[in-house]
């Protein structure tokens, strides 16, 4: 096998000395850590290598030698020097990597392999670069541990490339130390130059912990109000299930809770969740003051108010119109006179019910408008519900025009198809739930297919009022779609993680990819290891937060089949209970 | 070492095989396929600015005529960016890995890193495209749970679609190093 050894591209410069990393034997690959420069106490290099150890559960050793010639030719001395280190560090195999004539050489002799006596003399050696402070900072996301990510506790666990990204993250302790400090070993290794803006860090981190007590004392407050008994009875939590903006606020208010809370993030990936929440509410709430300041500013809130009772007015006219056209002869086509001018004159009556109650409203709309607007500062997403909210309320007119519809339609159909059963000699049968045949009397059938006759004639005059107002209804809940459409954006976009992969690719790790740098005959295989940031589809799949879940996920084929039966369609969820 | 050869596609078009051989455990076969050429493009932009000057002369409405100008480009980016495939590398190196790499012709480049302790085995299989019978190369994974199981395939060169001659010089490269990795593993 070929002996890989991985090498921090900010040691290529250092000046020589011993290489310290981690030898992993079933990958027959070593990787080098940080280089100890000269001169060194043998015995004080170990204690440093146990103390890493014990901190970081990971097995360091000092791996062989390293040399750097920065003149033309190799100094004689030093290399026999290198040479006899070997025997006070005892490893198996000792590599000893060298770097010559200028730094364009590199060569790499391991001594002690291949462990096997009978195989080939000199095998291989692979060189491979990687940059330490992207291993380090980087989050690799390898399919198979995505689902379980308490997967890298183990350290048996990770294996292939996964295991070079263990060990430099296990040996966080070495990178600690200091390059310019004057200590009895002197490493050279990949530095942090120190969080931008440290000192606002430490003063955040400070104060996070009491401001997320009182916060947290303050939401377990507001809960214990919510579930006090008077919001349990009867007509309240029937409505609250129904309007979107119960729904969002409960939503918000346990993203609070869950950020607030004094635990600590256990896992990356949940500290990743929690940072993602907190910029959601961010943006969120954001955009609600930018929309507050937009409206006090243009005052839109009173043409609002001035322009709601007429545009409530013209639509109302509007109906009646429409009304007038299906009763007397739509498109055409000749219907059933007096059916339709009944369902004619119930739904003008029903208009005119309804422009009655918006009249009896208009004085109270502007103050209604306006505290909607003041829900603005709560978030963006609160004011949208609210307004779809208050369309809904605005149209429910055409809802109960659409259920009346509905439902004469689907008692139409159901009847139809049953009857249509007669008419061939079969009936269903309720206990085995299959269609059974059946003789009927003369008198059944003559009254059946009587009935069916007059079903046939009359349907398509039920048809066409409840193709229309279903096309109505279909509108209204279009745009409520398309406003939660948005409001489940803005709650589940993971607005942090795609600009930490925007900015800062090498934190969100896909993977690796290799690139070959020059190569002469007989010196080892020089590599470039580099991080393959996630694409950003995965970003937004693996971090995106849970949406509020008010939309009902109906496949579009289910959708026709329900318009076809006439069965009643809701913006909102319905009960899961149902059809359990 | 490297040397370049000329082969075609399943459709007959020109592509051409560079072989890199780095060292005796890593090789690199890189396929490109002919770039955008200039007739096709102006064909599409004339094509879709005549359309656009006749909705003009049809309903004298500016707007029209700008639209057409930022779908034509847009189109073209999103294309060069999204679509076109100028190049696929496939880097074989021994004892780690396979990667798999292709580059847009905008130099967007998407990779993809096998691990050689995930690889059951190369092959080339056959399969029914549209109304023909083609070879392709692909990678066998090994299943974690199930050691003779394979949990999936992996297509290579997936745009380029090289013909049989062309597969088989990368594959019989390929098996070269692979039958090399599975004599040194098997020999401790």
């Amino acid at each position: 096998m070929v002996l890989k050894v991985f090498f921090p591209t900010c040691c290529t410069s250092a000046e020589s000395g011993l290489l310290v990393g981690r030898w992993v034997p079933e990958q027959s690959s070593a990787v080098v850590l940080a280089v100890v420069h000269f001169p060194f106490i043998p015995i004080q290099v170990k204690e440093l290598l146990a103390r890493v150890q014990q901190a970081g559960r990971v097995g360091l050793a000092v791996l062989g030698t390293w040399c750097h010639c920065r003149l033309q030719e190799p100094e004689e001395g030093l290399g026999r020097f290198l040479e006899g280190l070997g025997a006070i560090f005892t490893h198996e195999p000792w590599l000893q990597l060298c770097r010559e004539r200028g730094g364009s050489v590199w060569s790499c002799k391991a001594l002690g392999w291949p462990m096997s006596p009978g195989a080939p003399s000199p095998a291989p050696v692979m060189l491979i670069f990687y940059d330490q402070r992207h291993v380090l900072l980087s989050q690799l996301h390898t399919p198979a541990t995505l689902p379980d990510p308490q997967a890298g506790d183990a350290p048996p666990s990770v294996g292939g490339l996964a295991a070079v990204f263990d060990t430099v993250a296990r040996s966080e302790l070495l990178f600690r130390s200091d390059r310019f400090h004057e200590g009895p070993v002197q490493l050279s290794h990949w530095q942090s130059e120190g969080i931008e803006a440290s000192i606002l860090v430490e003063l955040a981190k400070q104060a996070s912990g009491p401001t997320c007590l009182m916060l947290s004392f303050l939401l377990s407050l507001l809960s214990a109000v919510g579930a006090c008994r008077l919001f349990r009875l009867w007509p309240l939590p029937f409505i609250c299930s129904k309007l979107s903006t119960c729904e969002q606020a409960r939503h918000r208010l346990g993203h609070l809770t869950f950020l607030f809370s004094p635990r600590k993030a256990e896992s990356p990936v949940q500290l990743m969740r929690k940072v993602n929440v907190f910029f959601s509410l961010l943006l969120d709430v954001a955009l609600g003051l930018a929309l507050l300041a937009w409206l006090r500013a243009e005052n839109c809130i009173g043409q609002l108010a001035d322009a709601l009772v007429p545009v409530a007015d013209c639509v109302a006219e509007e109906l009646q119109h429409l009304l007038q056209w299906l009763m007397g002869a739509p498109a055409g086509l000749k219907m059933n006179r007096a059916l339709d001018q009944v369902l004619g004159r119930f739904f003008l009556y029903h208009i005119h019910l309804w422009i009655s109650y918006i009249h009896l409203m208009s004085p109270f709309v502007e103050g209604i408008l306006w505290h909607v607007g003041l829900s603005a500062c709560l978030g963006l997403t609160v004011a949208l519900s609210l307004l779809s909210d208050i369309i809904a309320l605005l149209t429910f007119h055409i809802y109960c025009f659409y259920v009346y519809g509905a439902r004469l339609y689907c008692l139409k159909i159901h009847g139809l198809s049953s009857l249509w059963r007669l008419f061939r000699g079969k009936k269903w049968n309720v206990l085995r739930q299959r269609v059974d045949s059946c003789s009927y009397d003369l008198d059944q059938l003559f009254i059946g297919t009587l009935l069916f006759t007059i079903l046939v004639f009359l349907l398509p005059t039920i048809a066409l009022y409840y193709l229309v107002f279903t096309l109505l209804r279909l509108l209204v809940v279009a745009v409520q779609g398309s406003l939660h459409l948005l409001i489940d954006l803005i709650n589940s976009l993971p607005l942090y993680s795609v600009g930490l992969r925007l900015c800062r690719p090498y934190r969100l790790a896909a993977g690796v990819k290799f690139r070959v740098l020059d190569h002469e005959a007989g010196k080892p295989l020089r590599l470039l290891m580099q991080i393959n940031p996630l694409s950003y589809s995965r970003v937004v799949c693996t971090y995106r937060l849970p949406s509020c879940g008010c939309r009902p996920r109906l496949s579009w084929s289910a959708l026709c089949r329900k318009l076809f039966f006439g069965e009643l369609i809701y913006p909102w969820r319905q009960k899961a209970g149902k059809q359990d | 070492m490297e040397d370049e050869r000329v082969f075609s596609d399943i459709c007959g078009g020109r592509l051409a095989l560079q072989r890199r051989h780095y060292s005796p455990s890593c090789r690199e076969f890189c396929l490109s396929c002919p770039r955008l050429s200039l007739r096709s493009l102006t064909a599409v932009t004339c094509s879709v600015w005549l359309a656009a000057y006749a909705l003009f002369t049809l309903f004298e409405n500016s707007v029209i005529l700008s639209a057409a100008i930022f779908i034509t480009l847009l189109g073209l980016l999103g294309y060069l960016h999204f679509v076109k495939i100028d190049q696929e590398t496939l880097l074989i190196i021994d004892s780690l890995g396979i990667q798999l790499t292709s580059s847009y012709a905008s130099g967007k480049e998407s990779t993809t890193f096998i691990e050689m302790g995930k690889v059951k085995d190369i092959i080339i299989n056959e399969a029914i495209y549209m109304q023909k019978v083609i070879y392709y190369l692909c990678i066998l994974l090994k299943d974690p749970l199930e050691p003779h199981g394979i949990s999936q395939v992996v297509p290579v060169f997936q745009n380029a679609k090289p013909r049989l001659d062309c597969l088989i010089e990368v594959y019989r490269s390929c098996q070269e190093i692979l039958a090399h990795r599975k004599a040194t593993s098997t020999s401790p």
